[in-house]
């Protein structure tokens, strides 16, 4: 076992080495350095630069040295916790992205919680009444939920909201808690928030689980264990939620890991939509204007967090399952 | 020897048909039991034709759309979709389909300009009218559209599904944005195929070194987010770009990641079929290794990866649509379903003007109906199951 998680940890940390220099590559794709780019931008305020405060930046960021020395200084910044600065908001980049992180991982968390509670169920209901009526429907609105793409689900559901009870429901806080700090009211507040984007993100992962629910428990449920704890007369209710829905539950454990991470790098259209305060939206802009520390580095923050994400799984499954260690 | 007595496991008369059908399954080549298994699969059967009949509209876009979809119409912004009536400007019925004019009102309170259908005149719709120049699949030079409404009409559009901010029709916009919504998939997914075949093909097909390099290429590709993958990757293209090389890099960009998964099927494909009979006896014969792949292991899985690659395609048309939304995959003044969506962006306009959605329902549409072709090409590709 331990033997095991080592090697998956080496081949992560390689993964991991792999994918920082891929985000510094993203970082220096953009024609030109994003110093002449930044001069240029200045220049357009109408702030002239001159060539020798060019040239003095040029040494701070490091670009008048070969590419793989830049790379190095980088990445011994990003050790540090220090990922380079925002141009564009001109502040470290770190002091941006942490607020924002843990926004994105607490609307994760509740989507997860959310897809969970309503794809358990349903899932379990399909497989224990095949082919009724609400199978049906539950396999349509399945496939009708992976076919409707997340921003238009949040336009239709914010349309609604709007014309309904005239009220614009973006963003995860009313404007008065926006910047207060945090106690019982900002919470109840953010709880009044959260639930549509919650909706709109964990819809399609609920139509994929509720798919995979169904096919485990139609798997488990025609086993003879079943029938012998039916034999002895234990109630149907009981029978299906203590024996196969457990069985069924084991691939659910086992992706967590991996089913946070590509949450949080899969609502950023939705967060774009909904005007959440995640890092979504910030990706997005850093990219449209070229800020590419910034963009960089939550590329590669979203990037390690789904390798660790999927390490956990594999530890995770090889603990549930001693038969994966094997292969 | 005469035989007067049946015998005993000879089928009784009103089964007959049934026997009859039995036969005709023993007798079926593969393809023939393929095609009998996809036509029971009644959901993908009327997926195919919708299918069908949206990449028709697609190709005859200029033809079937009444107007040019960049036109601007200043007197007629924020339209609402028109309904088609049968009664004439006196009531009377007539056996011509034709649209109330409009009037343009404005509201006192919100000042804002509304449209007031005026039931006492009325336009009959033409059929087969000159209008705009376009140009048929690229190659004929003709003015003739399917619909339009004749010279007494003025500047009133007929707009079957609205018009936008600019006074464009959105039938048009959507049937013009149909075409590169629809074909990005298709050519993304081949790209994909070909990625997916040839590499996928190479790891399983010869082991070893090779095989493990791809296989950790493949794990490391599946390990990244890929909607900021794409995000990042689509900025990065130059903004100046003209849209005909935007419209390939984006499609090259959205294959990358897509020909992960085939890769991987087809890899599996071929690890379990490099030991059949069959693949020992074509390189026994002298079969180069081209020739063995392609020529006898390719074949015996392509209904496997139709089916697998028809369900990747409504993936890759989400993601153009979203990238689009974004304003990071294709830009104005091209047209695609998620440039279309990008108006419907303010939640204010949208609620107002509730038809600029529109667009989404054909996402939804065409989604639906390949994952549903998807599934029943899945089921049928193994005709020997059930």
């Amino acid at each position: 076992m331990l033997q095991f998680i080592m090697r998956r940890l080496a081949y992560a940390l390689i993964t991991i080495w792999v994918i920082s220099v891929m985000s510094f590559i993203i970082i220096q794709l953009p024609p030109g350095d994003f110093l002449s780019s930044y001069v240029a931008r200045l220049a357009e305020m109408g702030t002239s630069v001159s060539a020798e405060q060019t040239q003095i930046m040029r040494e701070t960021y490091g670009l008048d040295q070969p590419i793989h020395m830049q790379y190095i200084k980088w990445m011994s910044g990003v050790v540090q916790g220090d990922f380079g600065r925002s141009l564009e908001w001109e502040v470290p980049v770190a002091d941006l992205i942490w607020d924002r992180m843990a926004m994105s991982v607490l609307l994760g968390a509740s989507s997860i919680l959310f897809v969970w509670s309503v794809a358990i169920p349903i899932g379990v209901f399909s497989a224990t009444h095949q082919y009724s009526p609400m199978d049906y429907i539950s396999t349509f609105l399945g496939f009708l939920g992976l076919a409707i793409p997340d921003f238009l689900l949040a336009l239709i559901l914010m349309w609604i909201a709007f014309s309904s009870f005239g009220q614009d429901v973006g963003g995860l806080f009313s404007p008065e808690f926006k910047d207060a700090p945090w106690d019982f009211a900002k919470f109840i507040d953010l709880l009044k928030h959260i639930w549509l984007p919650m909706i709109v993100v964990g819809t399609s992962g609920t139509a994929g689980l509720i798919r995979t629910m169904r096919a485990n428990m139609l798997d488990e449920i025609n086993q003879p264990y079943v029938e012998t704890a039916r034999a002895k007369g234990l109630s149907e209710r009981r029978l299906i939620w203590k024996y196969p829905v457990r069985v069924a539950l084991n691939p659910f454990i086992s992706t967590v890991g991996y089913a946070l991470p590509s949450l949080i790098g899969g609502v950023v259209i939705t967060a774009v939509v909904l005007n959440l305060p995640t890092i979504g939206p910030l990706l997005l802009r850093a990219l449209l204007s070229q800020d590419m520390f910034l963009a960089g580095a939550i590329i590669l923050l979203l990037s390690s967090l789904t390798v660790i994400g999927t390490l956990l799984s594999d530890i995770l499954l090889a603990l549930l399952d001693p038969r994966i260690r094997l292969d | 020897m005469t035989t007067t007595a049946a015998p005993p496991d000879l089928e009784p008369l009103d089964s007959f048909e049934a026997a009859e059908e039995e036969k005709a399954i023993a007798i079926a080549t593969p393809r023939q039991l393929m095609v009998r298994k996809f036509m029971k699969h009644r959901i993908a059967v009327v997926s195919l034709v919708v299918l069908i009949i949206l990449y028709l509209m697609a190709l005859f876009a200029g033809f079937l759309s009444p107007y040019d979809p960049n036109t601007y119409n200043s007197s007629f912004k924020f339209v609402p979709p028109m309904t088609i009536t049968f009664l004439d400007g006196e009531g009377n019925f007539t056996f011509r389909p034709g649209v109330n004019n409009l009037v343009e009102e404005r509201d006192p309170e919100t000042l804002r300009i509304t449209y007031r259908t005026d039931y006492t005149t009325w336009f009959p719709i033409r059929f087969f009218v000159k209008g705009k120049p376009y140009r048929l699949f690229n190659l004929i030079d003709t003015d003739l559209h399917l619909l339009g409404l004749g010279e007494e009409a003025g500047a009133l559009p007929i707009a079957i599904l609205g018009t936008d901010r600019l006074g464009r029709d959105m039938f048009s916009r959507v049937l013009y944005g149909s075409q590169v919504s629809l074909s990005i998939g298709l050519v993304s997914v081949f790209l994909s195929v070909m990625f997916g075949i040839v590499l996928g093909g190479i790891s399983g097909y010869y082991g070893g070194v090779i095989d493990t390099v791809i296989q950790r290429v493949i794990e490391f590709i599946r390990s990244l987010p890929s909607l900021p993958l794409w995000m990042a990757l689509s900025a990065a293209l130059p903004p100046e770009m003209p849209q005909e090389s935007r419209y390939f890099g984006i499609t090259i960009i959205l294959s990358v990641i897509g020909w992960t998964s085939l890769g991987r099927q087809v890899r599996g494909r071929f690890l379990a079929l490099r030991t059949e009979d069959f693949v020992l006896a074509a390189r026994l014969s002298g079969a180069k290794d081209r020739r063995v792949i392609f020529r006898h292991m390719v074949p015996s899985f392509t209904s496997h990866i139709i089916a697998s690659l028809t369900l990747s395609i409504p993936g890759i048309i989400l993601a153009e649509t979203s990238l689009s939304f974004l304003g990071l995959g294709l830009r104005q003044p091209a047209i695609s379903w998620g440039i279309l969506l990008q108006e419907a962006q303010n939640i204010r306009t949208v609620a107002l003007s509730p038809w600029l959605l529109l667009p989404g329902a054909a996402i939804i549409i065409t989604v639906l109906a390949f994952n549903f072709l998807g599934d029943g090409l899945r089921d049928a590709a193994d005709p020997f199951n059930r």
